[in-house]
């Protein structure tokens, strides 16, 4: 059965609009039918994975180690240590959430990757984050969580979701872009809003390269976690304020992808170019190597 | 695709390349042995080389040759683990150029004096694929129940092994025969829908060009 299949943001608004259901609805029966799973099935994975989502804050905010190489560890704590001087509560509850996932990712805690790995903090901290503050039930997260994950299938389908293949503009770009849409969701805006909120959230990451540190999975994947979490806020308040893309959704979808295919090779998670070779990044990846070989 | 590849795998981080892919390898390199390794000597090679020690690959490949999967805890302490259980390990870094950057080869002894050796590669994602077995070229991504028959090369061994197959109503989804030489060692690989039961497996063992056969569940 494919009912539900869609292959585009177009597609996917299309069913939406052609059955009169959420988004998070149209993704979770097109992995019902495509999975041959019972509807409780599906929904207790999810509720699973949101378990795991709340062990790995939890772990990166309490956890006071820094990571083998000692580039990262303890921002997450610090953030949510300071005083509020700037930032709203969602926005720094947000970004104090991812950056702790994606500090207990670098430590080699449990994550949930989302789509990746290196941008795991980034959907979780965001969909919380509101929840939290707004007062949203858990059943409501684990809708947002299919609406993430049916933002991310497509451009996952149509581009890609990898930093080796498309620079991090793929990775914590996709992220951002799956938060951004699930919260419009949560928030109450319609299916256009919430794909316009992914659209524009992408739009505005382009080009975005992938040069880490001594190829770890830390300098500048950790902050960048906490940066795209503010990030996918700002393109759902201007989604749910009724702003809409000049470029359509899965035309900015396809500029991502060939904007990454285009991309040197250098920048993207080779570590030969950018941060990874500027004189710092030479020398954090040369103690690194030389303290491997004297082990 | 799955949702649920797209928000996962659950995994230890922080790679899903170097990490959770490692680890994969390190559990399909313990099936395939089908013994409990008391010794790994591993070398890894390209990025696996350059990055393993802040990514934990080595950690990662432990924690799988000693049972433990991706998502699993131990992974942060599987050195320690080995040490306890009487596992050996060593590790070796190669400069040798490899087709895919984060390649690693195994060699392992089990407990009951079983040798084998393995050439995994982790291709993103946590997906892998192993591509050596005692020096014969696979595919097996540990997506799927596999069978693997290590055989004589010999008109007719297809034929049986799928009718024992098809009798037992066991559906193939893909299969792949390769061999050394016209009439020598030959390897085929079969994916199927559902488990081989054992007594089928036994069936097929008791072919007499089959040297040998592995069966594999899904990692």
């Amino acid at each position: 059965m494919n009912t539900y299949e869609y292959k585009s943001l177009a597609e996917l608004l299309n069913l939406t609009d052609r059955y009169t259901l959420p988004l998070s609805k149209v993704v979770m029966l097109r992995e019902m039918e495509e999975s041959e799973k019972p509807e409780s099935t599906v929904l207790d994975i999810m509720d699973k994975r949101i378990d795991v989502f709340y062990e790995s804050i939890q772990t990166g905010l309490n956890d006071t180690t820094q990571s083998v190489s000692g580039l990262v560890g303890g921002d997450a704590a610090r953030l949510a240590a300071a005083a509020s001087v700037l930032l709203g509560d969602v926005s720094r509850r947000a970004a104090v959430y991812a950056l702790a996932i994606n500090e207990a990712n670098a430590k080699m805690f449990r994550i949930v990757a989302c789509p990746t790995a290196g941008s795991c903090g980034i959907v979780p901290a965001v969909i919380l984050a509101v929840a939290e503050e707004k007062k949203y039930e858990r059943q409501s997260c684990i809708q947002a969580f299919f609406t993430a994950a049916g933002i991310g299938a497509v451009i996952a389908r149509n581009a890609c979701v990898a930093g080796a293949v498309g620079g991090c503009q793929a990775e914590c770009g996709t992220a951002a872009a799956m938060a951004a849409a699930a919260v419009v969701e949560l928030c109450g805006g319609t299916p256009v809003q919430a794909v316009q909120a992914a659209t524009l959230c992408l739009k505005n990451v382009l080009g975005l390269v992938c040069d880490p540190v001594a190829g770890l999975v830390e300098v500048p994947c950790v902050k960048r976690n906490g940066f795209f979490a503010v990030h996918a806020l700002t393109a759902a308040e201007m989604a749910l304020a009724g702003i809409v893309s000049v470029i359509p959704p899965d035309e900015v979808v396809s500029a991502m992808y060939e904007i990454g295919r285009a991309m040197p090779v250098s920048l993207k998670e080779t570590s030969e170019g950018g941060l990874a070779r500027t004189p710092t990044g030479k020398e954090i990846a040369e103690r690194l190597e030389k303290a491997m070989r004297e082990q | 695709m799955s949702v649920f590849d797209i928000v996962g795998p659950v995994m230890i981080g922080p790679s899903s390349s170097h990490t959770a892919g490692a680890a994969r390898i390190g559990l399909m390199a313990r099936k395939i042995l089908k013994d409990e390794p008391i010794r790994a000597d591993i070398t890894v090679y390209g990025s696996f080389a350059k990055t393993y020690k802040g990514h934990g690959t080595d950690k990662a490949l432990v924690a799988g040759l000693l049972g433990f999967s991706a998502d699993d805890i131990r992974l942060r302490s599987s050195f320690e683990i080995a040490k306890e259980e009487g596992m050996t390990v060593t590790l070796t870094r190669s400069e040798e150029e490899t087709d895919h950057p984060n390649t690693v080869r195994i060699k392992m002894e089990g407990k009951t004096g079983t040798v084998m050796e393995i050439v995994g590669v982790s291709l993103g994602g946590g997906r892998i694929e192993i591509r050596e077995i005692n020096g014969f070229y696979v595919e097996i991504t540990g997506e799927e129940y596999t069978l693997l028959t290590f055989h004589h090369d010999q008109p007719g061994i297809i034929a049986k092994v799928t009718t024992i197959m098809a009798l037992g109503a066991i559906n193939v989804s893909t299969m792949k025969v390769f061999r050394s030489a016209k009439n020598a060692n030959a390897v085929m690989i079969i994916c199927t829908d559902s488990p081989i039961p054992s007594d089928l497996e036994t069936e097929i063992c008791n072919i007499s060009a089959i040297q040998s056969v592995i069966a594999l569940s899904p990692l």
